[in-house]
């Protein structure tokens, strides 16, 4: 067992697998810090779910896989589902949570049927894959231990996940680090930051745009159960441990890289030591241990606020 | 109490038959009012008289169906600025994860600026602010761990940091403890004495003509504007709150 861990095998077959659920954790977790405080949880879950209508719609239209046509159809569909969770608030004159509870389980059911109808299951797309993300067929071939890492041939041969969830990551990072300031004003006192000169409106929109493009570059890669769990897990265990929101930041990335890499080491290597056939999903295992993260903050967390009535 | 300051060339706030409906009903039905430069001047009126949707109107928070808002002579987005908004305490969510001196450090951000980072004279500024309200023992305490004054004091310290020469204050005096209620009231007429002006929403009528120089009596529309010894009279009071009475107010 130790010998496989450490061995030849680990690095093609493990460590890939590893470092994108770690990125797309990362990714997701920062924007989730505004989207709990902004009571706008579930718009991590809308954006991860209208992902599918559009990545089929994408492949129906064009014929292509490419991952540059299924980014850009997905952030189509996030946009369009930002429009129709506005509209329906806005016509039918519900709240944000009712709307948005529509419009994603609408859109999710739209894309089922259309992957259903169309030729495109057959391909890559399947609903399987859009819940629980191919987190294990992520491999590196080239690699053929830890030597590989610092070999420039084989680095090409790497999951195109990695760079690109890295890209993704850097760009998330970069934009919260330069609106730091008047996203954290913007979040506690929408009015006053109007009056300070800051634009609200734009952060907002900013806000969901960084969500949505963390969510559809998280999801091709972990599915969209893990993406949610991480856009709302690690910032919520982390808020538990915190009254300060840089610490809280801070925390939710070490929760996030936490839940990612033991989730994706158990899933791959506990089945098998306690003597059970094969392994389990590493994306399910990671959301799992997220939940779990977040259900010891929430018992044993230094700031929690039991709720008065 | 020291006289109000006479009236120089423009108003700290002009409103000319400003207009905001939600839906169908009209909140502010054509209010038109001239708010005085270096007074402090209440804002008063009946629940639903439309108080705090003036001062949001007027700020550009919600959308005008009409009219128009200039400070200093000029629309009031341009003027902001020279403005300091304190919204209701209860507009915010006082879970969130800030200590006093955050809250305090949010009233430099015009001075800071997008890239600007909080500094040493920044941070002595926010404190010297939450000193001139009592609350520089309170600096580090989390938001969410303060009493209601408590929250209103940093509020107030927070307006106090922007150095502005127009405050536009939403009910400053609504559930906070007496002590809370006089450091205020002290803080605002010593920046009124600075010259600058004071505007805020009020609920408590026997403490209208201790505490303010001008009234603006409102109810949908104008009632009466003007000094509170001539203005804040039981009739006008009457016609601004319908047919309740209010005995206290002198005939």
């Amino acid at each position: 067992m130790l010998a496989d861990f450490w061995g030849a095998e680990f690095v093609p077959l493990t460590l890939p697998p590893l470092v994108i659920a770690t990125l797309a954790a990362l990714t997701c977790a920062l924007p989730g810090n505004f989207l709990i405080l902004r009571r706008q949880a579930m718009l991590g879950d809308a954006m991860s779910h209208v992902v599918l209508p559009g990545i089929v719609a994408a492949y129906l239209l064009t014929g292509s896989a490419a991952t540059p046509v299924m980014l850009a159809s997905a952030m189509a569909a996030a946009a369009l589902s930002a429009l129709m969770i506005e509209g329906i608030r806005r016509l039918a004159g519900t709240d944000a949570g009712v709307a948005m509870g529509i419009t994603f389980t609408t859109l999710f059911a739209a894309g089922v049927l259309l992957l259903e109808q169309s030729g495109a299951s057959s391909v890559h797309l399947d609903v399987e894959h859009a819940l629980y993300g191919n987190l294990e067929g992520l491999i590196w071939f080239d690699a053929t231990g830890w030597a590989s890492l610092l070999d420039p041939i084989a680095l090409t041969g790497l999951p195109p996940e990695v760079a690109g969830l890295a890209l993704v990551l850097s760009i998330v990072a970069g934009a919260m680090w330069l609106v730091w300031r008047p996203l954290v004003i913007a979040t506690f006192d929408e009015g006053f930051a109007r009056t300070a000169g800051i634009p609200v409106t734009l952060l907002s929109a900013g806000l969901v745009a960084v969500t949505a493009l963390a969510a559809v570059a998280a999801f091709s890669a972990v599915g969209s159960i893990l993406t949610i769990a991480m856009l709302i897990c690690p910032p919520a265990t982390a808020r538990l441990m915190t009254d300060s929101l840089p610490a809280q930041v801070r925390l939710s990335l070490v929760f996030a890289a936490a839940s990612a890499i033991l989730g994706t080491l158990i899933a791959g290597y506990l089945p098998p030591l306690i003597g059970l056939p094969g392994t389990v999903s590493a994306s399910g295992m990671i959301a799992v241990v997220s939940g779990g993260f977040l259900a010891l903050a929430a018992v044993l967390g230094p700031h929690r606020r039991p709720r008065s009535a | 109490m020291v006289d109000p300051i006479p009236l120089t060339t423009e108003p700290a706030l002009a409103i000319r038959d400003l207009r905001v409906s939600y839906g169908a009903n009209p909140v502010l039905d054509g209010v038109t009012a001239s708010l005085a430069r270096g007074a402090m001047t209440a804002i008063i009126g009946p629940n639903g008289a439309g108080k705090s949707t003036l001062l949001k109107a007027a700020l550009g928070l919600i959308p005008a169906t009409g009219g128009t808002a200039l400070a200093f002579g000029k629309p009031v987005v341009q003027a902001l600025p020279r403005i300091a908004y304190v919204p209701q305490r209860a507009a915010v969510d006082w879970d969130f994860p800030a200590r006093a001196l955050d809250v305090v450090l949010m009233g430099m951000y015009r001075r800071t600026g997008l890239l600007g980072r909080i500094g040493k004279a920044e941070t002595a500024a926010a404190m010297d602010c939450l000193s001139r309200l009592g609350m520089a023992d309170f600096a580090t305490r989390q938001i969410g761990a303060l009493s209601g004054g408590q929250q209103q004091r940093v509020f107030l310290a927070r307006a106090l940091a922007q150095g502005a020469e127009v405050y536009l204050l939403d009910e400053p005096f609504a559930g906070v403890d007496a002590a809370t209620e006089a450091a205020i009231v002290t803080l605002l007429k010593s920046l009124r004495d600075e010259g600058r002006s004071i505007i805020a929403v009020h609920h408590d009528l026997s403490t209208v003509s201790a505490y303010f120089d001008r009234v603006l009596l409102l109810n949908r529309r104008t009632i009466a504007e003007g000094p509170v010894a001539s203005t804040f009279r039981q009739e006008a009071v009457a016609r601004t709150y319908g047919n309740q009475i209010a005995t206290a107010i002198p005939a």
